[in-house]
């Protein structure tokens, strides 16, 4: 499949490549010097692959109350909220952006590669009244990120971008939102809108001074920030709480789908949990799937690696049986048939300096 | 591209710039280009023997890790160690600073398989 924005990735150098069987620019000039213009200044990146759900009518908010780990009733129009769909065995469908665009009124912003399964789930909880339509093919979206994110805003829009994080606006009825949300850990925000208007708002972050960035950066800097990747990080078969997202997660609020499997989980002792390995010898790049030791022996295996462009050392995040996960746990990573020094370190990677 | 003459490239786009008995080996312009940002470069041992064809090195980009192979038999004499510092110079100046090691030839006649500027030139279709 392509974005209505695949012609400006071949105009723009984009390298394309095979991702949740869309055909994305992994980079364009390349991933360290658009990781950079992201950290220093600005860039935007296609994010028109993911999904755009609309969910509507009364009833709405206590529906997704039932199916989404995340509070919605505490959240005020006009204001967005990470959160997470889970099974019935507490493990993660998916991870997601609720846009609350009224009381009853949402926009929910979903990975590109679960599209079809969160929209079947969502389908199969169907209740009366509430209205729910994939309208992914519709909409293109587009990441802006940096610390001039804020100047291009006020190109494209003509007034200031809203300071606060999670603020969602509609900038054309039902057919262009922002969000001040993103990926990367800086400033910025993510713009949805119609597929016809992709091209010139592509065109107009270019000329604003946006860097066309792939998404090569986007996995380096959303690792520096240990935010999870779904299929990498998150699985059906590990909660949110193993995978250290329990701050999205409200055990409170009442029943959702998967919350039995959570709060025996909390009651007990957490069978692993996501941890940040910092490598401390110089190694080649550690990737997804590479194994890892605890004195001597296997233990698990990396879920995400790379070697970090913002720090220059490499980085990683694994399953660890509690017992290895405190602070400062010397681990050992197989890189082809070799063994380099890591250490479980506080997350995230990366803090703006 | 880049593609000097008075070198002889391998089908898996290492070059080769023959002085006497010496070989001294890195990989081409084009392929820094498809590799991308290179992030980390091994080369071999000094005194490791290869075999045409056999794996002597490796790079990584931040996407992907390559074979460096070596394109002809011998044994390796020198070794860049400013690649490993800096692998960037493998993208910057791959002809030059960006030199992987220093082979000596164990069979001239193994260079013949090599490509020339313009048959490397018609592989890769520059």
């Amino acid at each position: 499949m392509r974005t209505p924005l695949f012609d400006q990735h071949l105009a723009t150098g984009g390298r394309m490549v095979e991702f949740a069987g869309w055909e994305m620019p992994v980079q364009y000039t390349g991933i360290l010097q658009e990781h950079k213009a992201v950290r220093e200044a600005c860039g935007v990146f296609d994010i028109s692959h993911m999904g755009e759900f609309f969910v509507s009518g009364p009833g709405s908010t206590a529906w997704l109350d039932g199916l989404l780990t995340n509070n919605l009733t505490a959240l005020p129009v006009g204001h967005a909220q990470y959160t997470i769909l889970l099974n019935e065995r507490g493990g993660v469908i998916d991870d997601l952006i609720a846009y609350r665009l009224g009381e009853e009124n949402y926009l929910l912003i979903v990975n590109a590669a679960k599209i079809p399964e969160d929209a079947a789930w969502l389908r199969q909880h169907a209740v009366p009244e509430v209205h729910f339509e994939d309208r992914s093919a519709e909409f293109a979206a587009l990441a802006i990120q940096g610390p001039q994110a804020a100047s291009v805003f006020e190109k494209l829009f003509h007034r200031s971008m809203p300071a606060e994080r999670n603020r969602v606006e509609e900038i054309q009825p039902g057919r262009s939102f922002i969000a001040t949300t993103g990926y990367t850990g800086e400033a910025g925000f993510e713009w949805v809108m119609h597929a016809t208007e992709a091209a010139a708002a592509w065109q107009a972050a270019l000329d604003a001074g946006a860097t066309p960035c792939g998404l090569g950066a986007r996995d380096t800097l959303r690792l520096e920030m240990c935010y999870p990747l779904n299929g990498s990080d998150l699985s059906p078969d590990r909660t949110p709480l193993e995978a250290g997202l329990g701050f999205f997660v409200d055990l409170k609020k009442s029943a959702f789908i998967g919350r039995d499997v959570l709060l025996a989980q909390k009651a007990s002792i957490l069978p692993h949990k996501l941890c940040a390995l910092r490598v401390l010898d110089k190694a080649p790049p550690v990737r997804p799937h590479y194994k890892v030791y605890v004195n001597g022996e296997p233990v698990t295996e990396t879920t995400s690696g790379a070697l970090s462009p913002s720090l220059g050392y490499g980085i990683a995040m694994a399953y660890l049986p509690p017992a290895y996960c405190d602070i400062g746990q010397m681990v050992d990573i197989e890189v082809r048939d070799r063994r380099f020094r890591a250490q479980v370190v506080k997350k995230p990677f990366y803090k703006k300096p | 591209m880049n593609i000097p003459e008075n070198l002889r490239d391998a089908t898996s786009h290492e070059w080769i710039l023959v002085e006497g008995d010496t070989g001294t080996v890195g990989i081409t312009d084009h392929a820094q280009a498809e590799l991308t940002d290179i992030v980390f470069a091994e080369p071999p041992a000094i005194g490791k023997s290869v075999k045409a064809g056999d794996v002597a090195a490796v790079v990584e980009s931040v996407k992907a890790a390559s074979d460096i192979y070596a394109p002809v038999g011998g044994e390796v004499v020198e070794r860049n160690e400013a690649i490993e510092a800096d692998p960037s110079l493998l993208n910057t100046d791959p002809f030059g600073a960006g030199w992987i090691f220093k082979i000596r030839i164990a069979d001239a006649a193994e260079l013949a398989a090599l490509k020339d500027a313009a048959a490397y030139r018609e592989q890769i279709g520059a």
